[in-house]
């Protein structure tokens, strides 16, 4: 196994390093460079203005000259300076990181939770009003765009009946310690959370649901039937486990994309994490940071899939490490 | 006088100082304010985004301010003289003022950032363009010598034009790079606490600030909401209360102005005077026909944008001057909406349905409905428009490398047209690679003599005429499209006072601002 893992980083690196010469040049593919976007945003600028930014960004030297910089960097394990921000990349990327994988952390475990007992609701009472109840929400919550609900989640539960918070990570300026603190960011996590995990938790649902009815009806399940165990017990232990596996795929490829994919719920939130991180560098064409970030998503997406091919093992033995 | 009319007298000057005392500003109380988009940073003489302007126009200062007619208050300096030939002007600083971190800011401070803005501002660098040298005779006296009368030089003092660096922190460094730029310090009424990125800025009262009794405020907090809409929602429910012009989209605007407690106002913009026009490309294509030009204004609705789009906010702009700049006339051509006229002048310029590009600004709904509209209107009178769509930095790009037919803009005015008005149509600033310089390519000797005649003509008199003839012939030829004076309405809370108070809006700062509890 310690093999297995061995060889499966040393894959892992060679496909980030050329993920980052790709991401390199399909950044700088894209019109427009960060010199010109804060002239543009000063409303004025010379030709010394510009000349001078250039310089600043590194963008005066020839291009694969920057490549071999940035990747000399990369691994060394520096991802450089964002000279909008005047900041190291890196630093920025940690300091945005807690809030959003408490947020996409918090709406994963709410949806694979609550996604994977409603799916098993839906296939025990297969056909019933309770079945139809279940599959017809997972249908609106997976087809509704996520900035939609987002926006009606706000316009119901801060506008209208003010239960919740609308914006932000914590109530700014309130100066909250200890449990108070906690309950303060748990207040604006709901929606967020909720959000993005109502759309996860559709798509596990319906999974489990379509799983759990095919495995049903295989031989082993026939056969503990016919052994007299409860169904209950069969339901559980025979066939959600089975029916797991594919959950569990789709789980990992999820996972995934937690660091990188609620750029929609974060900006409408307001919430400080990398997704608008991201989205932010992308509009200023600050290269450093946005490459900076895909390094880290796609780490995070290796990462994930060498868990999930553990996991995979651990639900069902009889899948083995190849070497 | 007899002892009742006494009493009386006594009771009514008691009312009267009650009354007085109840309208007067209170100290304390917080304001939470947006932001949007976040600034870069708050080191104003190395950024001067429009975001990093309104926070820290708080921290930093200029040597004058503005009044809403745009005359110079005090503000570093508490007085000045001009000599009588127009070429020195002395400024007297404010005594006793210091930097947030407690030293004194002298004339050494004013001389050095002249030098730091010079290298780093691309504005100020051409608003110092005629200055021969500047002096300190004392520590108090500042002494600017120009080569020639400069008619717009008292104008160019402003925060944002000329902010005070602090020559202790960055004398001898590396401006860029030092450590202070994340930690800015100013003579301001407020001090840099805290910024958590992609949350909040906060700044503090400066206790020792220069003018006795200011600030009121204890506190501002900048809140950063990335989406228009939650903007809107943040002001609804309450958790702030300041949203400075721009902050929310113009459709939302009539519905906040209508929730209880609310005040809008487009004050505070007669500094800056935002004028939008339409960039026409003037080397190539349909746009490069003066007669096409004429039709395009002929074309366009603009009032029915000016209702619609921007909820009757602004004014229909009448040529290249604002009306609240300097030298504005409004004695020149009238290009009303007058669709059967376009027709007539396309056809006179024999366009035959060659296809035009237009770049709508990407800065939000606002602009791409009103891009649509002149599609509409344009379309309507048998233009072929071809519509881009680009974000931000692509829009830069394209614009800057003149690869477009028509491009929705605005650009500042800086309250006089040397400063803010020719730098768009003047051919020395024809410059490939640059958003914001004569883009549209026109090129005209006689308006180039015009301006440069402008701005060292002495003395007012005599500029008013060069540029009242600037202003007809610019008209008349039309190389942009000029749409409207823009106003981003302030909605604030009416308990909110005090907040705007100068030509230069939320930018000068909070500094006059209160709560009424």
């Amino acid at each position: 196994m310690i093999s297995f893992i061995a060889q499966r980083i040393a894959k892992a690196i060679v496909v980030l390093l050329a993920l980052v010469v790709m991401n390199f040049f399909l950044i700088r593919m894209a019109p427009g460079d960060p010199a010109v976007v804060m002239a543009g945003e000063a409303g004025a600028g010379d030709q010394l203005f510009i000349a001078q930014l250039r310089e600043k960004f590194g963008l005066d030297k020839p291009l694969p000259v920057q490549l071999f910089l940035y990747v000399k960097g990369i691994v060394g394990l520096d991802l450089g300076f964002s000279f909008r921000q005047q900041m190291p990349v890196s630093k920025l990327i940690l300091d945005r990181l807690p809030a959003t994988l408490l947020l996409t952390g918090t709406a994963f475990a709410i949806s694979l939770a609550f996604g994977i007992l409603f799916g098993a609701l839906a296939a025990r009472f297969a056909g019933t009003w309770a079945d139809t109840a279940i599959t017809v929400a997972a249908l609106i919550f997976y087809a509704t765009p996520l900035f939609w609900v987002a926006l009606m989640a706000i316009l119901l539960f801060s506008v209208a009946l003010d239960w919740l918070p609308s914006f932000g990570y914590e109530t700014v300026g309130a100066g909250y310690t200890g449990l108070a603190h906690v309950l303060d960011v748990a207040a604006h996590l709901i929606l967020p959370a909720t959000t993005i995990g109502l759309f996860f938790m559709a798509t596990y649902a319906r999974m489990t649901r379509a799983s759990m009815l095919e495995v049903g009806r295989l031989d082993f399940v026939k056969t503990a039937r016919a052994k007299g165990l409860s169904d209950s017990l069969i339901q559980r232990r025979h066939v959600l486990r089975n029916a797991l596996l594919p959950v569990v795929t789709l789980a990992g490829l999820q996972a995934g994309t937690l660091v990188g994919g609620a750029v929609l719920t974060e900006t409408v939130f307001a919430w400080p994490g990398i997704g608008r991180l991201m989205y932010e560098a992308l509009l200023q064409r600050d290269y450093n940071l946005l490459l900076g970030v895909f390094v880290v998503c796609s780490a995070m997406v290796l990462a994930f899939n060498l868990i999930t091919d553990l996991v995979y093992r651990s639900v069902d033995p009889r899948i083995e490490f190849a070497s | 006088m007899s002892k009742r009319k006494i009493l009386m007298s006594f009771a009514a000057i008691c009312m009267l100082s009650t009354a007085a005392m109840a309208q007067g500003p209170k100290a304390g109380g917080v304001i939470n304010a947006v932001i949007q988009p976040e600034p870069p940073s708050l080191m104003m003489g190395l950024v001067q985004n429009g975001p990093t302007q309104m926070v820290a126009g708080n921290i930093y200062e200029g040597l004058l301010r503005y009044s809403p007619k745009l005359e110079p208050l005090p503000g570093l300096a508490e007085s000045w003289s001009v000599s009588e030939d127009g070429k020195v002007y002395t400024f007297k600083l404010v005594k006793g003022v210091t930097w947030h971190d407690g030293k004194p800011f002298t004339s050494a401070d004013v001389l050095f950032s002249i030098e730091f803005l010079k290298q780093t501002h691309a504005r100020a660098r051409g608003n110092l363009v005629q200055l021969e040298k500047v002096e300190a005779p004392d520590e108090s006296t500042v002494v600017f010598t120009l080569k020639q009368p400069f008619g717009p030089f008292m104008g160019i003092f402003e925060v944002g034009s000329l902010p005070m660096i602090p020559k202790h922190i960055y004398e001898g460094t590396d401006f860029k790079t030092n450590p202070a730029n994340n930690t800015p310090v100013g003579t301001g009424p407020f001090m840099f606490k805290e910024w958590q990125k992609g949350s909040f800025i906060r700044l503090v009262k400066n206790p020792s600030y220069h003018v006795k009794g200011k600030p009121n405020l204890d506190e501002i907090y900048w809140h950063v909401i990335p989406d228009a809409a939650a903007r809107s929602v943040a002001y609804e429910t309450g958790k702030v209360d300041v949203l400075p012009g721009g902050s929310v989209e113009n459709f939302d605007v009539p519905r906040l102005s209508k929730l209880k407690n609310t005040c809008v106002t487009g004050a505070g913009w007669e500094f800056f005077s935002p004028h939008s026009w339409l960039w026409l490309n003037n080397r190539s294509g349909p746009t490069a026909n003066k007669k096409f030009r004429q039709a395009l204004m002929f074309a366009i609705d603009r009032n029915m944008a000016k209702d619609v789009v921007w909820n009757g906010l602004g004014k229909i702009a009448t040529g290249p001057s604002g009306s609240a700049i300097k030298y504005y006339t409004s004695a020149v051509p009238k290009y009303d909406y007058d669709p059967a006229k376009a027709k007539a002048l396309l056809k006179e310029a024999g366009y035959k349905g060659e296809k035009v590009r237009m770049l709508p600004l990407p800065y939000g709904e606002t602009w791409q409905r009103w891009a649509e509209m002149v599609r509409q209107n344009l379309q309507d009178v048998g233009i072929n428009v071809e519509m881009i769509a680009t974000d931000v930095p692509g829009w830069n790009q394209k614009v800057s490398e003149w690869d477009y037919d028509i491009a929705f803009t605005y650009l500042y005015q800086y309250g006089d047209p040397a400063l803010g008005v020719g730098r768009n149509y003047v051919s020395s600033q024809i410059a490939k690679g640059s958003p914001f310089n004569n883009v549209e390519g026109y090129s005209n000797p006689e308006i180039d003599k015009l301006f440069a005649d402008g701005a060292v003509a002495f003395p007012d008199a005599a500029r008013e005429e060069i540029y009242a003839k600037a202003q007809k012939i610019l008209v008349e030829d039309v190389p942009v499209a000029w749409m409207l004076e823009l106003q981003f309405p302030t909605i604030t809370r009416c308990s909110v006072k005090n907040l705007i108070t100068t030509g230069i809006g939320v930018n000068d700062g909070f500094r006059d601002a209160w709560i009424e509890k």
